[in-house]
Protein backbone atom coordinates (compact mmCIF):
# COMPACT_ATOMS: atom_id res chain seq x y z
CA UNK A 1 0.00 0.00 0.00
CA UNK A 2 0.96 3.69 -0.45
CA UNK A 3 2.54 5.41 2.79
CA UNK A 4 0.04 7.62 4.42
CA UNK A 5 -0.08 11.22 2.22
CA UNK A 6 1.75 9.79 -0.97
CA UNK A 7 0.94 10.03 -3.91
CA UNK A 8 -0.97 6.99 -5.73
CA UNK A 9 1.13 5.34 -8.25
CA UNK A 10 0.75 5.90 -12.00
CA UNK A 11 2.44 3.15 -13.47
CA UNK A 12 1.30 3.30 -17.82
CA UNK A 13 -0.30 6.99 -17.60
CA UNK A 14 -0.66 8.65 -21.37
CA UNK A 15 2.72 9.38 -22.92
CA UNK A 16 0.66 12.92 -23.62
CA UNK A 17 0.22 13.86 -19.76
CA UNK A 18 -3.82 13.25 -20.32
CA UNK A 19 -5.76 11.01 -17.80
CA UNK A 20 -8.72 11.23 -19.86
CA UNK A 21 -9.55 11.84 -23.42
CA UNK A 22 -12.69 11.44 -24.80
CA UNK A 23 -13.47 11.74 -28.41
CA UNK A 24 -16.65 12.46 -29.54
CA UNK A 25 -18.11 9.80 -27.35
CA UNK A 26 -21.28 9.12 -27.11
CA UNK A 27 -23.39 6.90 -24.12
CA UNK A 28 -26.57 5.41 -23.93
CA UNK A 29 -29.05 3.75 -21.41
CA UNK A 30 -30.61 1.37 -23.39
CA UNK A 31 -32.13 3.07 -26.41
CA UNK A 32 -31.88 6.36 -24.74
CA UNK A 33 -29.04 8.09 -25.83
CA UNK A 34 -27.67 10.21 -22.51
CA UNK A 35 -24.58 11.31 -23.72
CA UNK A 36 -23.69 12.98 -27.18
CA UNK A 37 -20.41 13.38 -29.09
CA UNK A 38 -18.07 14.54 -25.67
CA UNK A 39 -14.97 15.34 -26.48
CA UNK A 40 -13.09 16.11 -23.22
CA UNK A 41 -9.61 15.68 -22.16
CA UNK A 42 -8.14 15.95 -18.40
CA UNK A 43 -4.50 16.18 -18.03
CA UNK A 44 -3.26 14.47 -14.69
CA UNK A 45 -3.82 16.12 -11.25
CA UNK A 46 -6.45 18.11 -12.42
CA UNK A 47 -9.53 18.85 -11.24
CA UNK A 48 -12.54 19.70 -13.31
CA UNK A 49 -15.81 20.88 -12.25
CA UNK A 50 -18.80 20.02 -14.18
CA UNK A 51 -22.22 21.68 -14.23
CA UNK A 52 -25.36 21.87 -15.71
CA UNK A 53 -29.03 21.11 -15.70
CA UNK A 54 -30.59 18.21 -14.58
CA UNK A 55 -30.60 15.13 -17.42
CA UNK A 56 -27.66 17.26 -18.88
CA UNK A 57 -25.56 13.96 -18.93
CA UNK A 58 -22.98 14.60 -16.24
CA UNK A 59 -23.46 11.56 -14.53
CA UNK A 60 -23.47 9.70 -17.41
CA UNK A 61 -20.14 11.35 -17.79
CA UNK A 62 -18.46 9.87 -15.08
CA UNK A 63 -20.31 6.20 -15.87
CA UNK A 64 -18.04 6.24 -19.55
CA UNK A 65 -15.16 6.53 -17.34
CA UNK A 66 -15.51 3.71 -15.16
CA UNK A 67 -16.58 1.58 -17.44
CA UNK A 68 -19.81 1.57 -15.99
CA UNK A 69 -22.30 3.13 -19.13
CA UNK A 70 -22.33 1.67 -22.69
CA UNK A 71 -19.95 3.29 -25.45
CA UNK A 72 -22.06 3.78 -28.89
CA UNK A 73 -20.06 6.16 -30.77
CA UNK A 74 -16.48 7.93 -30.45
CA UNK A 75 -13.47 6.55 -28.95
CA UNK A 76 -12.85 6.90 -24.62
CA UNK A 77 -9.07 6.43 -23.49
CA UNK A 78 -8.83 6.00 -19.60
CA UNK A 79 -5.32 6.40 -17.95
CA UNK A 80 -3.19 5.57 -21.26
CA UNK A 81 -5.95 2.87 -22.24
CA UNK A 82 -8.72 2.66 -24.59
CA UNK A 83 -12.02 1.72 -22.89
CA UNK A 84 -12.86 -1.33 -23.94
CA UNK A 85 -14.98 -4.08 -22.46
CA UNK A 86 -11.50 -5.82 -22.18
CA UNK A 87 -9.75 -3.03 -20.73
CA UNK A 88 -12.70 -1.95 -18.21
CA UNK A 89 -12.17 -4.40 -15.47
CA UNK A 90 -8.47 -3.34 -14.52
CA UNK A 91 -8.88 0.23 -15.26
CA UNK A 92 -11.82 0.30 -12.68
CA UNK A 93 -9.49 -0.91 -10.05
CA UNK A 94 -7.82 2.41 -10.54
CA UNK A 95 -10.78 4.90 -10.20
CA UNK A 96 -12.12 6.07 -7.41
CA UNK A 97 -16.16 6.68 -7.82
CA UNK A 98 -18.26 8.35 -4.98
CA UNK A 99 -22.07 8.07 -6.76
CA UNK A 100 -24.65 10.10 -5.62
CA UNK A 101 -26.16 9.97 -1.92
CA UNK A 102 -28.61 7.30 -1.79
CA UNK A 103 -31.25 5.61 0.51
CA UNK A 104 -29.68 2.72 2.97
CA UNK A 105 -31.24 0.19 4.15
CA UNK A 106 -30.86 0.65 8.47
CA UNK A 107 -30.67 -2.78 8.83
CA UNK A 108 -27.98 -3.85 6.22
CA UNK A 109 -25.04 -5.98 8.00
CA UNK A 110 -22.79 -3.94 7.26
CA UNK A 111 -20.36 -1.41 9.35
CA UNK A 112 -18.76 1.22 8.20
CA UNK A 113 -15.09 0.05 8.44
CA UNK A 114 -16.64 -2.98 6.54
CA UNK A 115 -18.03 -0.59 3.64
CA UNK A 116 -14.85 1.22 3.49
CA UNK A 117 -12.91 -2.25 3.38
CA UNK A 118 -14.87 -3.42 0.24
CA UNK A 119 -12.86 -0.43 -1.75
CA UNK A 120 -9.70 -2.78 -1.74
CA UNK A 121 -11.84 -6.12 -3.05
CA UNK A 122 -11.17 -5.33 -6.83
CA UNK A 123 -7.27 -4.60 -6.55
CA UNK A 124 -7.09 -7.96 -3.83
CA UNK A 125 -9.04 -10.45 -6.22
CA UNK A 126 -10.74 -13.07 -5.84
CA UNK A 127 -9.91 -16.14 -3.60
CA UNK A 128 -7.38 -13.87 -1.49
CA UNK A 129 -7.50 -12.27 2.59
CA UNK A 130 -7.93 -8.89 2.88
CA UNK A 131 -3.78 -7.57 2.91
CA UNK A 132 -3.20 -6.28 7.12
CA UNK A 133 -1.49 -3.06 5.11
CA UNK A 134 -5.38 -2.77 3.66
CA UNK A 135 -7.29 -3.37 7.56
CA UNK A 136 -4.53 -0.58 8.78
CA UNK A 137 -4.81 1.54 5.65
CA UNK A 138 -8.88 1.40 6.26
CA UNK A 139 -8.16 2.64 9.70
CA UNK A 140 -5.59 5.79 9.06
CA UNK A 141 -8.69 6.63 6.14
CA UNK A 142 -11.63 6.93 8.73
CA UNK A 143 -9.39 8.75 10.73
CA UNK A 144 -8.90 11.10 7.16
CA UNK A 145 -11.96 11.77 6.74
CA UNK A 146 -13.17 12.07 10.65
CA UNK A 147 -15.44 8.80 11.17
CA UNK A 148 -12.86 6.32 13.50
CA UNK A 149 -15.66 6.95 16.06
CA UNK A 150 -18.19 5.48 14.25
CA UNK A 151 -16.36 2.73 12.30
CA UNK A 152 -17.94 -0.21 13.80
CA UNK A 153 -21.46 1.66 13.11
CA UNK A 154 -23.73 0.34 10.37
CA UNK A 155 -23.68 1.85 7.29
CA UNK A 156 -27.27 2.94 7.18
CA UNK A 157 -27.09 4.46 10.73
CA UNK A 158 -24.98 6.98 8.94
CA UNK A 159 -26.07 10.78 8.28
CA UNK A 160 -25.85 11.36 4.28
CA UNK A 161 -22.54 13.90 5.25
CA UNK A 162 -21.09 10.51 6.88
CA UNK A 163 -22.12 8.21 4.14
CA UNK A 164 -20.59 10.77 1.81
CA UNK A 165 -17.49 10.56 4.02
CA UNK A 166 -17.80 7.11 4.26
CA UNK A 167 -17.74 6.99 0.24
CA UNK A 168 -14.96 8.76 -0.18
CA UNK A 169 -12.83 6.76 2.01
CA UNK A 170 -13.51 3.89 0.37
CA UNK A 171 -12.66 5.45 -2.97
CA UNK A 172 -9.37 6.55 -1.68
CA UNK A 173 -8.65 3.05 -0.44
CA UNK A 174 -8.74 2.18 -3.78
CA UNK A 175 -5.41 4.05 -4.31
CA UNK A 176 -7.02 5.41 -7.48
CA UNK A 177 -5.21 7.59 -9.54
CA UNK A 178 -8.56 9.20 -10.96
CA UNK A 179 -11.49 10.12 -8.66
CA UNK A 180 -15.09 10.75 -9.76
CA UNK A 181 -17.55 12.39 -7.73
CA UNK A 182 -21.33 12.78 -8.52
CA UNK A 183 -22.70 15.43 -6.41
CA UNK A 184 -21.28 14.94 -3.58
CA UNK A 185 -22.66 17.20 -1.56
CA UNK A 186 -26.27 16.53 -2.86
CA UNK A 187 -28.93 16.63 -0.38
CA UNK A 188 -26.66 17.59 2.66
CA UNK A 189 -26.79 20.43 5.14
CA UNK A 190 -24.58 23.51 4.16
CA UNK A 191 -22.35 22.44 7.11
CA UNK A 192 -21.58 19.44 5.50
CA UNK A 193 -21.38 20.26 1.95
CA UNK A 194 -18.79 22.67 2.93
CA UNK A 195 -16.99 20.44 4.76
CA UNK A 196 -17.15 17.59 2.28
CA UNK A 197 -16.03 20.13 -0.36
CA UNK A 198 -12.69 21.28 1.82
CA UNK A 199 -11.83 17.58 2.30
CA UNK A 200 -12.26 16.37 -0.93
CA UNK A 201 -9.76 19.70 -2.37
CA UNK A 202 -7.43 18.44 0.81
CA UNK A 203 -7.67 15.22 -0.70
CA UNK A 204 -7.13 16.13 -4.45
CA UNK A 205 -3.80 17.71 -3.48
CA UNK A 206 -2.38 15.35 -0.83
CA UNK A 207 -2.88 12.30 -3.04
CA UNK A 208 -1.99 13.94 -6.43
CA UNK A 209 -5.44 12.75 -7.60
CA UNK A 210 -6.57 13.76 -10.84
CA UNK A 211 -10.70 14.96 -9.72
CA UNK A 212 -13.68 14.91 -11.54
CA UNK A 213 -16.85 16.64 -9.69
CA UNK A 214 -20.04 17.24 -10.56
CA UNK A 215 -21.96 19.22 -8.75
CA UNK A 216 -24.93 21.94 -8.33
CA UNK A 217 -23.04 23.92 -5.92
CA UNK A 218 -21.83 26.41 -8.07
CA UNK A 219 -20.92 29.04 -5.39
CA UNK A 220 -18.51 26.81 -4.29
CA UNK A 221 -17.43 24.90 -7.32
CA UNK A 222 -14.61 27.65 -9.21
CA UNK A 223 -13.11 27.73 -5.12
CA UNK A 224 -11.95 24.01 -5.77
CA UNK A 225 -11.44 23.34 -9.10
CA UNK A 226 -8.77 24.23 -11.94
CA UNK A 227 -11.24 23.96 -14.41
CA UNK A 228 -15.14 24.20 -15.06
CA UNK A 229 -17.00 22.33 -18.25
CA UNK A 230 -21.12 22.78 -18.61
CA UNK A 231 -23.30 20.01 -20.15
CA UNK A 232 -26.49 20.97 -21.27
CA UNK A 233 -28.39 18.25 -23.29
CA UNK A 234 -25.93 15.26 -23.27
CA UNK A 235 -23.10 17.41 -24.82
CA UNK A 236 -20.15 19.54 -23.34
CA UNK A 237 -21.16 22.89 -24.49
CA UNK A 238 -17.86 25.16 -22.70
CA UNK A 239 -15.55 24.93 -20.43
CA UNK A 240 -12.79 27.25 -19.24
CA UNK A 241 -11.02 28.64 -16.22
CA UNK A 242 -12.80 28.84 -12.99
CA UNK A 243 -13.22 32.55 -12.99
CA UNK A 244 -14.81 32.51 -16.91
CA UNK A 245 -17.27 29.75 -15.42
CA UNK A 246 -18.93 32.58 -12.77
CA UNK A 247 -20.73 34.38 -15.61
CA UNK A 248 -23.88 35.45 -15.13
CA UNK A 249 -24.92 35.64 -19.00
CA UNK A 250 -23.19 32.27 -19.42
CA UNK A 251 -24.82 30.25 -16.94
CA UNK A 252 -28.16 31.80 -17.88
CA UNK A 253 -27.81 30.36 -21.07
CA UNK A 254 -27.11 27.11 -19.75
CA UNK A 255 -29.72 26.98 -16.76
CA UNK A 256 -32.31 28.68 -19.25
CA UNK A 257 -32.85 30.94 -16.35
CA UNK A 258 -31.62 34.39 -15.20
CA UNK A 259 -28.61 34.59 -13.38
CA UNK A 260 -26.70 36.71 -11.24
CA UNK A 261 -23.34 37.11 -10.37
CA UNK A 262 -22.68 39.45 -7.06
CA UNK A 263 -19.39 40.62 -5.79
CA UNK A 264 -19.17 39.88 -2.23
CA UNK A 265 -16.91 39.85 0.22
CA UNK A 266 -13.96 39.61 -2.58
CA UNK A 267 -15.86 36.58 -4.12
CA UNK A 268 -18.17 36.01 -6.48
CA UNK A 269 -21.75 34.82 -5.59
CA UNK A 270 -24.56 33.11 -7.76
CA UNK A 271 -28.12 33.74 -7.62
CA UNK A 272 -30.32 32.45 -9.22
CA UNK B 1 -44.14 -38.34 22.55
CA UNK B 2 -42.92 -42.18 21.19
CA UNK B 3 -38.99 -41.24 20.94
CA UNK B 4 -38.65 -45.03 19.49
CA UNK B 5 -39.62 -43.25 16.08
CA UNK B 6 -35.89 -41.73 16.41
CA UNK B 7 -34.27 -45.43 15.55
CA UNK B 8 -36.09 -46.00 12.04
CA UNK B 9 -34.32 -45.64 9.05
CA UNK B 10 -36.42 -43.52 7.69
CA UNK B 11 -36.71 -40.64 10.35
CA UNK B 12 -32.62 -41.01 10.19
CA UNK B 13 -32.93 -39.81 6.39
CA UNK B 14 -35.50 -36.85 7.41
CA UNK B 15 -33.60 -35.29 10.31
CA UNK B 16 -30.57 -35.88 7.87
CA UNK B 17 -32.85 -34.13 4.61
CA UNK B 18 -33.93 -31.89 7.12
CA UNK B 19 -30.16 -30.32 8.10
CA UNK B 20 -28.66 -30.18 4.71
CA UNK B 21 -32.37 -28.92 3.25
CA UNK B 22 -32.34 -26.37 6.40
CA UNK B 23 -28.84 -25.05 5.51
CA UNK B 24 -29.09 -24.94 1.75
CA UNK B 25 -32.22 -22.92 1.98
CA UNK B 26 -30.84 -20.72 4.91
CA UNK B 27 -27.71 -19.83 2.96
CA UNK B 28 -29.55 -18.96 -0.38
CA UNK B 29 -32.34 -17.02 2.04
CA UNK B 30 -29.90 -14.77 3.45
CA UNK B 31 -28.91 -13.66 -0.24
CA UNK B 32 -32.46 -13.25 -0.98
CA UNK B 33 -33.60 -11.61 2.10
CA UNK B 34 -30.41 -8.84 2.18
CA UNK B 35 -30.23 -7.83 -1.47
CA UNK B 36 -34.20 -7.65 -1.62
CA UNK B 37 -35.01 -10.26 -4.42
CA UNK B 38 -37.83 -12.23 -3.00
CA UNK B 39 -39.66 -12.32 -5.67
CA UNK B 40 -36.76 -13.10 -8.17
CA UNK B 41 -36.14 -15.97 -5.72
CA UNK B 42 -39.92 -16.95 -5.86
CA UNK B 43 -39.76 -17.21 -9.44
CA UNK B 44 -36.93 -19.29 -9.41
CA UNK B 45 -38.11 -21.78 -6.83
CA UNK B 46 -41.15 -22.31 -9.28
CA UNK B 47 -39.03 -22.42 -12.31
CA UNK B 48 -38.03 -25.72 -10.61
CA UNK B 49 -41.48 -27.15 -9.88
CA UNK B 50 -42.54 -26.76 -13.36
CA UNK B 51 -39.30 -28.36 -14.30
CA UNK B 52 -40.09 -30.99 -11.94
CA UNK B 53 -43.13 -32.04 -13.09
CA UNK B 54 -42.20 -31.54 -17.03
CA UNK B 55 -39.36 -34.42 -15.95
CA UNK B 56 -42.11 -36.89 -14.01
CA UNK B 57 -44.35 -36.02 -17.16
CA UNK B 58 -41.77 -37.33 -19.60
CA UNK B 59 -40.26 -40.12 -17.34
CA UNK B 60 -37.21 -38.46 -16.87
CA UNK B 61 -37.14 -38.11 -13.35
CA UNK B 62 -38.18 -34.45 -11.20
CA UNK B 63 -34.06 -34.16 -10.23
CA UNK B 64 -32.33 -33.19 -13.56
CA UNK B 65 -35.38 -31.43 -15.19
CA UNK B 66 -35.90 -29.26 -12.08
CA UNK B 67 -32.13 -27.97 -11.46
CA UNK B 68 -32.06 -26.90 -15.95
CA UNK B 69 -35.13 -24.88 -15.49
CA UNK B 70 -34.02 -23.18 -12.17
CA UNK B 71 -30.78 -22.64 -13.80
CA UNK B 72 -32.37 -21.18 -16.82
CA UNK B 73 -34.84 -19.01 -15.20
CA UNK B 74 -32.01 -17.95 -13.30
CA UNK B 75 -29.48 -17.59 -16.36
CA UNK B 76 -32.83 -15.51 -17.97
CA UNK B 77 -33.62 -13.51 -15.11
CA UNK B 78 -30.50 -11.91 -14.60
CA UNK B 79 -29.56 -10.04 -17.90
CA UNK B 80 -32.96 -9.03 -17.78
CA UNK B 81 -33.82 -7.66 -14.68
CA UNK B 82 -30.24 -5.59 -15.10
CA UNK B 83 -31.64 -4.64 -18.54
CA UNK B 84 -32.21 -0.28 -17.91
CA UNK B 85 -35.28 -0.81 -20.80
CA UNK B 86 -37.40 -3.16 -19.09
CA UNK B 87 -38.76 -3.18 -15.21
CA UNK B 88 -37.60 -6.06 -13.74
CA UNK B 89 -40.60 -6.09 -11.46
CA UNK B 90 -42.49 -7.13 -14.83
CA UNK B 91 -40.09 -9.87 -16.09
CA UNK B 92 -40.26 -11.20 -12.43
CA UNK B 93 -44.26 -11.33 -12.77
CA UNK B 94 -44.15 -12.58 -16.46
CA UNK B 95 -41.80 -15.23 -15.57
CA UNK B 96 -43.30 -16.21 -12.29
CA UNK B 97 -46.62 -16.52 -14.40
CA UNK B 98 -45.50 -18.31 -17.04
CA UNK B 99 -43.81 -21.20 -14.88
CA UNK B 100 -46.79 -21.46 -12.80
CA UNK B 101 -49.02 -22.08 -15.66
CA UNK B 102 -46.14 -24.96 -17.12
CA UNK B 103 -46.31 -26.41 -14.09
CA UNK B 104 -50.00 -26.94 -13.46
CA UNK B 105 -50.08 -27.42 -17.57
CA UNK B 106 -47.90 -30.35 -17.23
CA UNK B 107 -49.62 -31.86 -13.93
CA UNK B 108 -53.34 -31.52 -16.40
CA UNK B 109 -51.11 -33.55 -18.74
CA UNK B 110 -50.40 -36.34 -16.46
CA UNK B 111 -52.25 -39.50 -16.33
CA UNK B 112 -52.90 -42.37 -13.49
CA UNK B 113 -52.73 -40.82 -9.56
CA UNK B 114 -50.23 -38.50 -9.78
CA UNK B 115 -48.37 -39.11 -6.21
CA UNK B 116 -45.49 -38.47 -7.25
CA UNK B 117 -46.50 -34.97 -8.89
CA UNK B 118 -48.40 -33.98 -6.07
CA UNK B 119 -45.43 -34.96 -3.40
CA UNK B 120 -43.58 -32.34 -4.97
CA UNK B 121 -46.33 -29.94 -3.67
CA UNK B 122 -45.92 -30.16 -0.25
CA UNK B 123 -43.22 -32.70 -0.19
CA UNK B 124 -42.59 -35.92 1.89
CA UNK B 125 -39.09 -35.59 3.97
CA UNK B 126 -39.97 -38.86 5.48
CA UNK B 127 -39.60 -40.37 2.75
CA UNK B 128 -36.34 -38.92 1.92
CA UNK B 129 -34.02 -41.29 -0.33
CA UNK B 130 -30.43 -41.55 0.28
CA UNK B 131 -29.87 -40.18 -3.22
CA UNK B 132 -32.27 -37.46 -2.37
CA UNK B 133 -30.02 -36.78 0.74
CA UNK B 134 -26.46 -37.27 -1.28
CA UNK B 135 -27.79 -34.45 -3.78
CA UNK B 136 -28.84 -32.55 -0.89
CA UNK B 137 -25.27 -32.93 0.76
CA UNK B 138 -23.81 -32.11 -2.74
CA UNK B 139 -25.67 -28.86 -3.31
CA UNK B 140 -24.78 -27.66 0.60
CA UNK B 141 -21.09 -28.32 0.59
CA UNK B 142 -21.05 -26.31 -3.08
CA UNK B 143 -22.47 -23.51 -1.00
CA UNK B 144 -20.97 -23.63 2.18
CA UNK B 145 -17.65 -23.94 0.07
CA UNK B 146 -18.61 -21.31 -2.73
CA UNK B 147 -19.31 -18.78 0.83
CA UNK B 148 -16.31 -19.08 2.29
CA UNK B 149 -14.44 -18.46 -0.58
CA UNK B 150 -15.99 -15.70 -2.13
CA UNK B 151 -17.51 -14.37 1.21
CA UNK B 152 -15.66 -10.60 0.83
CA UNK B 153 -17.08 -10.16 -2.83
CA UNK B 154 -20.52 -11.89 -1.74
CA UNK B 155 -20.79 -8.91 1.05
CA UNK B 156 -19.97 -6.21 -0.86
CA UNK B 157 -22.26 -7.41 -3.67
CA UNK B 158 -25.21 -8.25 -0.90
CA UNK B 159 -24.79 -4.83 0.67
CA UNK B 160 -23.99 -2.39 -2.33
CA UNK B 161 -23.64 -4.08 -5.42
CA UNK B 162 -23.32 -0.95 -7.51
CA UNK B 163 -20.61 -0.05 -5.48
CA UNK B 164 -18.94 -3.23 -5.38
CA UNK B 165 -18.92 -2.87 -9.66
CA UNK B 166 -17.44 0.32 -9.21
CA UNK B 167 -14.33 -0.62 -7.13
CA UNK B 168 -13.50 -3.86 -9.54
CA UNK B 169 -15.52 -6.77 -8.45
CA UNK B 170 -17.15 -8.70 -10.35
CA UNK B 171 -20.99 -7.85 -9.59
CA UNK B 172 -22.56 -9.01 -11.80
CA UNK B 173 -20.83 -12.35 -12.15
CA UNK B 174 -21.08 -12.86 -8.27
CA UNK B 175 -24.73 -11.60 -8.66
CA UNK B 176 -25.66 -14.36 -11.37
CA UNK B 177 -24.22 -17.24 -8.76
CA UNK B 178 -26.57 -16.03 -6.30
CA UNK B 179 -29.25 -16.66 -8.26
CA UNK B 180 -28.41 -19.62 -9.84
CA UNK B 181 -27.15 -20.67 -6.44
CA UNK B 182 -31.17 -20.23 -5.36
CA UNK B 183 -32.08 -22.29 -7.99
CA UNK B 184 -29.51 -24.73 -6.95
CA UNK B 185 -31.10 -24.87 -3.09
CA UNK B 186 -34.70 -25.23 -4.32
CA UNK B 187 -33.92 -28.12 -6.79
CA UNK B 188 -32.48 -30.22 -4.23
CA UNK B 189 -34.98 -29.56 -1.54
CA UNK B 190 -37.93 -30.11 -3.84
CA UNK B 191 -38.81 -33.31 -3.32
CA UNK B 192 -37.83 -33.41 0.97
CA UNK B 193 -39.57 -29.68 1.38
CA UNK B 194 -42.13 -29.19 -1.27
CA UNK B 195 -42.72 -26.80 -4.08
CA UNK B 196 -45.40 -24.88 -2.42
CA UNK B 197 -43.33 -24.56 0.85
CA UNK B 198 -39.83 -24.49 0.18
CA UNK B 199 -39.60 -20.56 -0.28
CA UNK B 200 -40.85 -19.87 3.66
CA UNK B 201 -37.93 -22.46 4.83
CA UNK B 202 -36.02 -19.67 2.29
CA UNK B 203 -37.32 -16.65 3.37
CA UNK B 204 -38.50 -17.43 6.61
CA UNK B 205 -35.24 -18.10 8.79
CA UNK B 206 -33.14 -15.71 6.68
CA UNK B 207 -35.79 -13.01 7.43
CA UNK B 208 -35.57 -13.94 11.13
CA UNK B 209 -31.85 -13.90 11.67
CA UNK B 210 -31.66 -10.74 9.41
CA UNK B 211 -33.96 -9.07 12.14
CA UNK B 212 -31.35 -9.76 15.04
CA UNK B 213 -27.47 -9.07 14.06
CA UNK B 214 -25.49 -6.57 11.74
CA UNK B 215 -23.09 -9.04 11.01
CA UNK B 216 -23.89 -10.76 8.19
CA UNK B 217 -21.57 -14.11 9.22
CA UNK B 218 -23.51 -13.99 12.12
CA UNK B 219 -26.85 -13.57 10.00
CA UNK B 220 -25.56 -17.01 7.92
CA UNK B 221 -25.19 -18.98 11.33
CA UNK B 222 -28.43 -18.04 12.47
CA UNK B 223 -30.61 -18.83 9.85
CA UNK B 224 -28.65 -22.02 9.04
CA UNK B 225 -29.95 -22.56 12.99
CA UNK B 226 -33.60 -21.35 12.75
CA UNK B 227 -33.97 -23.46 9.24
CA UNK B 228 -32.49 -26.97 10.96
CA UNK B 229 -34.25 -25.93 14.03
CA UNK B 230 -37.62 -25.14 11.89
CA UNK B 231 -36.82 -28.73 9.97
CA UNK B 232 -36.17 -30.98 12.90
CA UNK B 233 -39.20 -28.97 15.15
CA UNK B 234 -41.43 -29.60 12.33
CA UNK B 235 -40.68 -32.79 12.08
CA UNK B 236 -41.04 -33.90 15.58
CA UNK B 237 -44.27 -32.27 15.11
CA UNK B 238 -45.83 -33.78 12.99
CA UNK B 239 -44.95 -36.54 13.49
CA UNK B 240 -46.48 -36.38 17.41
CA UNK B 241 -49.56 -34.53 15.94
CA UNK B 242 -49.83 -36.84 12.53
CA UNK B 243 -49.70 -33.76 10.42
CA UNK B 244 -47.97 -32.87 7.42
CA UNK B 245 -44.29 -32.39 8.21
CA UNK B 246 -43.78 -29.56 5.36
CA UNK B 247 -46.65 -27.68 6.80
CA UNK B 248 -45.68 -28.12 10.53
CA UNK B 249 -42.01 -26.77 9.05
CA UNK B 250 -42.69 -24.04 7.64
CA UNK B 251 -45.39 -22.99 10.35
CA UNK B 252 -42.23 -23.10 12.84
CA UNK B 253 -40.26 -20.43 10.69
CA UNK B 254 -42.82 -18.27 10.76
CA UNK B 255 -43.25 -18.92 14.58
CA UNK B 256 -39.21 -17.78 14.32
CA UNK B 257 -39.31 -14.88 12.30
CA UNK B 258 -42.62 -13.31 14.43
CA UNK B 259 -40.43 -14.29 17.65
CA UNK B 260 -37.32 -12.04 16.52
CA UNK B 261 -39.10 -10.01 15.02
CA UNK B 262 -40.74 -8.78 18.25
CA UNK B 263 -37.80 -9.02 19.84
CA UNK B 264 -35.16 -7.36 17.57
CA UNK B 265 -32.64 -5.16 18.88
CA UNK B 266 -32.39 -3.40 15.72
CA UNK B 267 -36.28 -2.25 16.40
CA UNK B 268 -35.74 0.99 18.71
CA UNK B 269 -39.25 -0.15 20.57
CA UNK B 270 -38.00 -4.00 20.95
CA UNK B 271 -34.56 -2.81 22.08
CA UNK B 272 -35.90 -0.68 24.63
CA UNK B 273 -37.91 -3.54 25.82
CA UNK B 274 -34.76 -5.65 26.12
CA UNK B 275 -32.76 -3.02 27.82
CA UNK B 276 -35.49 -2.19 30.51
CA UNK B 277 -35.75 -6.29 30.97
CA UNK B 278 -32.39 -6.78 30.95
CA UNK B 279 -32.05 -3.55 33.26
CA UNK B 280 -34.66 -5.45 35.76
CA UNK B 281 -32.94 -8.85 35.86
CA UNK B 282 -29.28 -7.43 36.51
CA UNK B 283 -30.40 -5.39 39.57
CA UNK B 284 -28.16 -2.66 37.98
CA UNK B 285 -28.97 0.88 36.78
CA UNK B 286 -27.38 1.89 33.64
CA UNK B 287 -26.01 5.37 33.10
CA UNK B 288 -28.76 6.01 30.65
CA UNK B 289 -31.38 5.30 33.29
CA UNK B 290 -29.58 7.39 35.78
CA UNK B 291 -29.64 10.32 33.58
CA UNK B 292 -32.71 10.07 33.19
CA UNK B 293 -34.33 10.18 37.13
CA UNK B 294 -31.61 13.03 37.63
CA UNK B 295 -33.57 14.98 34.47
CA UNK B 296 -35.87 17.28 36.07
Amino acid sequence: MTPQGGPHPAPDSAPDGLAVRLDNVSAAYGRHVAMREVCLSMRRGEFLGVIGPNGAGKTTLLTVLNGLARIVGGRAEVLGRPLTPATVGDLRKRIGYVAQLQEIDPLLPITVRESVLTGCFGRVGPLRRVPAAARRRTDELLALVGLTELARRPLGHLSGGEKQRTAIARALLQEPEILLLDEPTAALDWQAQRGILALIQELHERFGLTTLIVTHDLNTLPAVCSRVAYMKAGRVTWSGSPREAVDGARLSALYNIPIHVVRHGGRDHIIG
Amino acid sequence: MDWSLLQYGFMHKALLAGLLGGIACALTGVLVVTMRISAIGICVAHAAFAGALLGILLGAGPLGPAFLTSFLVAGILGPLTDKADVAPDTVVGILFSTMLGLAFLFLGLMTGPRTEALDLFWGSILTATWFDIKVLAAVTAALLLGLALFFKEIQAVLCHRAVALAVGVPATLVYYAMLFSVGAAVAASLRSIGGLLIYGLIINPAAAAYQLSYSLKRIFVLACLFAVGSSWGGLLLATVLDVPAGAMIVLLSTGIFVAATLLSPKSPRAASFLHRLQTAFSGRVSARDKARENTP
